[in-house]
């Protein structure tokens, strides 16, 4: 009789593991804690919904694929109330149709966390192919005054770890997280070493430590995040979409409304440095610095190495954190380097922010591509060439 | 001290929230009134108790009642709710919607929230016109009726709600009045225990926007109304199509037992368990 060859599982902590994008997205959300999916398929995020599909019945989470991508985030807002963590995937078309209710999530202070594996567009756009073109959706993409966290993956590693870190700002914030990823990242299979679960930091969302009376749920707190407690914890209390005060009740009284919006401000403006995640590569001594993120952000390491290679003094700026827009950071590059290339696929999102921290004139070289390919390592190296 | 006034005293929250917005001789509060009379008599705990709505008029009511409360976005209330019953399941989900949160934009999510099965219950408030927003033309406005935006007459033809829940797979579907109050908290009562979705049609007045824009007089007059062409479930089944004519049914439309959405998913987290074994 053969003997069945011993392949590492999932559930190996130790053992490399081949896995991509969308695999490592679910790995470091179930690690994170989180037990609710629920999701409508689109390419190139269906994996996503397929492997929680897999896995959260194991872990006695619950997994639901809803009749629309609308439908997905209303019920992850739900769960979330009733205290699980929760999140959804999609793509371009699914991730418009999910701007209301984001917005009601910012508005009511619910923490989740929202994959856009983004995709040409706008409309069916490029289904199999990747784009950069939803960051400033991301960032505006709902109505109304509200402050968001954008996070950008690159890797399979990130993957697991961005996610992680999302649902702690989540939690820890009580907001909506976006996680930006990209059909190239979704789709491509690394070499993956799980993290033992202890080595993880995992935060979870301050419940009320006051008896219900006492409960004050839109409570302006020194952090300016309230305690959330779920439904059925026995502290009733109103969540509305409308503008409230902070027993969570609907106000239009000027000073209460003001109260409001300036709260939900400070809770992220405040702590933003905590937030602003991105990795210097060479930029210390750098003449040309690269500002990228995401899957472009692995063909400008590429490329600044290989200039290094050749003797010329090139720096990567990698953005993880794209809002708060990380301007301390990109400012620091800025002001050292005599250029700055931003490479991008769409027609200039990122470089536009860039563009409005630059107090010092420094020249902003734009490099777009949006024909559904990655931009290269060489196309980078080329404009690096041009530029010194 | 009478009942009415104890109910008031342990339900409503007396804090901030009052006066509500509905106009007066609204069927909203009668509606509000079966529902805490309902729940008073099942016994439930109120911490137990979930109100979620949709945007609306009548979807302004969670916010008046001590419970967990949550008003969502136009039209999809029942799938945040979705989310907590899932989460928390012994969670009593309540969805109060209108006519047009629920069958216009929320039309979609409430024909799957039927057929999924979950344990839910829908009460849709039909007033045959959207209220909050002055006045226009809902799915279930009658053909030739007049509203803001069919000044001209209406030429769509209504949706029979509790028709197209029942068609669309829900274990339990009544419609009442809020005329015959008193068979309504009976209904609604009977809704909240049903395991699976339930849905209670209740047909009340617009007589602000849809009865000024009709001639349909006060609200005393609309309830009238109301009295004069609902006819009981068993009754209807005595008389003849041409008798039921320009009549709706009240009463429960239909109870039926259906494999229910939580009970299979607790099956599919077995087979899932024991696969990984
Ligand atoms: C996405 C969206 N579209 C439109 C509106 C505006 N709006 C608010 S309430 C409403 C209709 C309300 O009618 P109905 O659901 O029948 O409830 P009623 O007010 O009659 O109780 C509309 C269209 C909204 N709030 N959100």
């Amino acid at each position: 009789m053969t003997q069945k060859a011993k392949m590492p599982t999932k559930n190996d902590t130790s053992k490399p593991i081949l896995i991509h994008g969308n695999q490592a997205i679910v790995e470091g959300a179930l690690a994170a804690g989180c037990r609710f999916f629920a999701g409508y398929p689109i390419t190139p995020a269906t994996e996503i919904a397929e492997s929680m599909a897999v896995r959260l019945p194991k872990l006695d989470g619950t997994f639901i694929q809803m009749e629309d991508e609308i439908a997905s985030l209303g019920a992850v807002v739900g769960a979330s109330l009733s205290g699980l963590k929760a999140m959804t995937a999609t793509s371009g078309p699914g991730f418009s149709l999910m701007q209301e209710i984001l917005g009601f999530a910012y508005m009511t202070e619910v923490p989740c966390v929202l994959v856009n594996v983004m995709r040409g567009g706008p409309s069916t756009g490029l289904p199999t192919h990747p784009s950069q073109a939803d960051v400033m959706q991301a960032r505006w993409g709902t109505h109304g005054n509200h402050t968001s966290i954008v996070l950008a993956v690159s890797s399979v590693a990130d993957c697991f770890s961005i996610t992680v870190t999302a649902f702690n700002l989540a939690e820890k914030f009580r907001t909506p997280v976006i996680i930006l990823s990209d059909e190239v990242i979704a789709h491509t299979r690394e070499r993956f070493i799980r993290p033992a679960a202890e080595s993880l930091e995992i935060i979870n969302r301050v419940k009320p430590a006051v008896p219900p009376e006492w409960y004050i749920p839109y409570e302006d707190t020194v952090r300016g995040v309230p305690p959330m407690a779920a439904f059925g914890d026995g502290y009733r209390y109103h969540v509305t979409g409308l503008v409230h005060d902070m027993h969570g009740f609907p106000t239009e009284n000027q000073d209460e409304i003001r109260a409001f919006y300036k709260r939900m401000g400070r809770k992220i403006s405040h702590y933003a440095a905590e937030i602003q995640m991105v990795n210097n590569f060479y930029t210390d001594d750098a003449d040309i610095t690269i500002i990228a993120y995401g899957s472009v952000a692995r063909s400008a390491l590429q490329a600044t190495e290989t200039a290094r290679e050749k003797g010329f003094k090139v720096g990567l700026l990698q953005l993880i954190t794209l809002f708060p827009f990380p301007c301390r950071h990109v400012e620091n590059v800025l002001h050292k380097s005599k250029a700055v290339i931003v490479p991008e696929m769409n027609f200039g999102q990122i470089s536009q922010e860039v563009k409005r921290v630059n107090s010092r004139q420094c020249p902003i070289i734009r490099l777009n591509r949006y024909d559904g390919n990655l931009i290269t390592p060489d196309e980078i190296f080329e404009k690096i060439h041009e530029v010194l | 001290m009478p009942l009415t006034t104890h109910l008031v005293h342990q339900y409503l929250r007396h804090d901030k929230k009052f006066p509500h917005v509905w106009c007066p001789g609204c069927g909203n509060g009668i509606a509000l009134g079966a529902l805490i009379r309902s729940i008073h008599h099942l016994g439930y705990n109120r911490d137990d108790i979930v109100l979620v709505s949709g945007i609306g008029c009548s979807s302004r009511m969670p916010v008046y009642v001590d419970f967990n409360t949550l008003h969502t976005v136009h039209g999809r209330a029942l799938t945040f709710a979705t989310g907590i019953k899932l989460a928390r399941p012994h969670l009593k989900v309540i969805v109060i919607m209108g006519d047009g949160d629920a069958m216009a934009i929320g039309g979609n999510h409430l024909i799957h929230a039927a057929r999924r099965n979950l344990n839910l219950t829908a009460i849709i408030m039909n007033n045959n016109i959207y209220g909050m927003t002055g006045g226009q033309h809902s799915p279930t406005t009658p053909y030739g009726m007049r509203s803001t935006t069919s000044p001209y007459n209406h030429i769509e033809r209504a949706f029979n709600i509790s028709e197209l829940i029942v068609t669309a797979g829900a274990g339990f579907v009544a419609r009442g009045t809020v005329y015959h109050a008193e068979m309504l908290h009976v209904l609604i009562e009977k809704a909240i225990q049903k395991p699976g979705f339930s849905l209670v049609e209740i047909i009340t007045h617009c007589h602000i926007q849809y009865g000024k824009l009709n001639q349909k007089g006060t609200h005393i007059d609309m309830m009238k109304w109301q009295k004069d062409h609902a006819v009981t479930v068993e009754k209807a089944q005595k008389m003849t199509i041409e008798e039921l004519k320009d009549k709706f049914t009240i009463g429960v439309i239909t109870d039926q037992n259906l494999p229910i959405y939580y009970d299979e998913y607790e099956k599919v987290k077995q087979r899932a368990q024991l696969s990984e074994k």
